[in-house]
C-alpha cells in the first residue's frame, strides 16, 4: 500500500517536474504563445488577436505588429489548408471548416519576433515543397516581387481556398530567409517545421 | 439596382455596393479560410453592375489587412472593374492606407501596375 502511495507521489512530481522544465524552457526560449491541437479558423482568429493586444501593451510599433499579424495568419492557414493530417478529426472541407494537427509557437526577444509552426507532409508532397522555398530563399526583393507578380496574376483560389502566394509574401514582408525542417516520422509522413524571423527596431524592409 | 451591404466582422471586410448612391467601398481586414464564398456576391454584383453602370465609378479600397488568398480576390475585383474601365467607362480606384502602413501602400501601387485603371492613393 505504501510504495503504491509512493508510486503515485512519485509519478505526479515526475509530471510536475516536467511542467517545471517546460515551463523554464518556454522562459529561456522566450516563447509567449506554444501550442499543439486543431488548427482551425477560430484558433487563427484567436491567437492573431491575443498577439495583436500583447503587442499594443508593449507598444510595439505599428509596421512590426501588422508583419507580426500578416506571418501568423499565413502560417497558421498553411496548417489548416495544407497540412496532410488523416486523423478522424481533420477536415479538408471549407463548408464544414478546415481543420488539421499542428504546432504554433511565437516568441520574441529584443531584436526580434520569431514565428515557428509545423504539420505532417506526405514524404512524396515534400520535394516540391522543398524547391518552392529553396527557391524563395534564393531570391533577392526584386526578384520576389516579380515572382508575385507573376504568381498573383496566372494562380486561381485553390479548393482548400488558398492562393499559393503564403511563402513568397512571408519573405517579402520580413525580409528574411524561410528557415525549414522536415522531421521524419515514419516512411509515409514527416513533420514540416516552418520558422519566420520578423526583425524589430529596423525599417530597410 | 440593389445595394450590396455587408457589414465588417473579426476576419471579413464592410462591403458598400450602392449605385444608386455612388458608393463602392470595402474597408477592414480580409482574412477568411473560403474567400471564395465570401466575395461571390461580390462579384456578381459587380458583373450586374457591369451592364448599366454609372458614368463615373470611384472605387474606395480602405483595407487595414488583407492575407494572401484575399490578395487574390482583390486582384480579380480590379479585373473585373478594369474590364469596365476598358468598356469606356470612367473608373478611378481610391486605394486608402494607414500612416506608415507601407506594406498596404506597396500592395496598392503594385496593383496599379498590373490592372490598367486610375489608382489614387491616400495615407489616412
Amino acid at each position: 500500500m505504501e510504495e503504491f502511495k509512493n508510486t503515485g507521489a512519485s509519478n505526479r512530481s515526475e509530471y510536475m517536474n516536467f511542467v517545471v522544465n517546460f515551463h523554464k524552457m518556454m522562459l529561456d526560449k522566450k516563447l509567449t504563445l506554444a501550442y499543439e491541437g486543431e488548427v482551425t479558423q477560430e484558433i487563427t482568429k484567436a491567437f492573431t488577436s491575443m498577439t495583436e493586444k500583447n503587442l499594443d501593451k508593449v507598444e510595439e510599433d505599428g509596421k512590426i505588429k501588422k508583419k507580426v499579424y500578416h506571418v501568423m495568419v499565413e502560417c497558421l492557414q498553411n496548417i489548416s489548408k495544407h497540412a496532410d493530417d488523416d486523423a478522424q478529426t481533420a477536415s479538408d472541407s471549407l463548408e464544414e471548416g478546415l481543420a488539421k494537427t499542428g504546432i504554433f509557437l511565437i516568441g520574441n526577444d529584443q531584436n526580434q519576433y520569431f514565428i515557428t509552426s509545423g504539420n505532417g507532409i506526405a514524404n512524396e508532397n515534400i520535394p516540391a515543397l522543398k524547391s518552392l522555398i529553396d527557391n524563395i530563399n534564393s531570391l533577392n526583393q526584386d526578384e520576389l516581387k516579380q515572382l508575385h507578380k507573376e504568381k498573383m496574376r496566372e494562380t486561381a483560389i485553390s479548393a482548400k481556398g488558398g492562393a499559393g502566394l503564403g511563402f513568397i509574401d512571408i519573405a517579402r514582408k520580413t525580409g528574411n530567409p524561410l528557415e525549414y525542417h522536415f522531421e521524419p516520422i515514419d516512411e509515409n509522413t514527416s513533420f514540416f517545421l516552418l520558422k519566420t524571423i520578423i526583425s524589430r527596431n529596423s525599417n530597410e524592409q | 439596382m440593389e445595394a450590396l451591404i455587408i457589414k465588417k466582422t473579426e476576419d471579413t471586410p464592410a462591403v458598400h455596393l450602392d449605385k444608386n448612391e455612388g458608393v463602392f467601398e470595402f474597408s477592414g481586414k480580409s482574412l477568411p479560410e473560403d474567400v471564395t464564398s465570401f466575395y461571390g456576391p461580390v462579384f456578381d454584383w459587380i458583373a450586374n453592375y457591369g451592364e448599366t453602370p454609372n458614368a463615373n465609378t470611384k472605387v474606395v479600397f480602405k483595407m487595414t489587412y488583407f492575407n494572401t488568398a484575399s490578395s487574390k480576390i482583390i486582384l480579380d475585383i480590379l479585373m473585373k472593374l478594369e474590364e469596365l474601365h476598358e468598356a469606356g467607362n470612367e473608373v478611378l480606384i481610391e486605394w486608402h492606407y494607414e500612416e506608415d502602413d507601407e506594406d498596404m501602400q506597396e500592395a496598392g501601387e503594385e496593383y496599379s501596375e498590373i490592372v490598367e485603371v486610375p489608382f489614387s492613393f491616400i495615407e489616412d
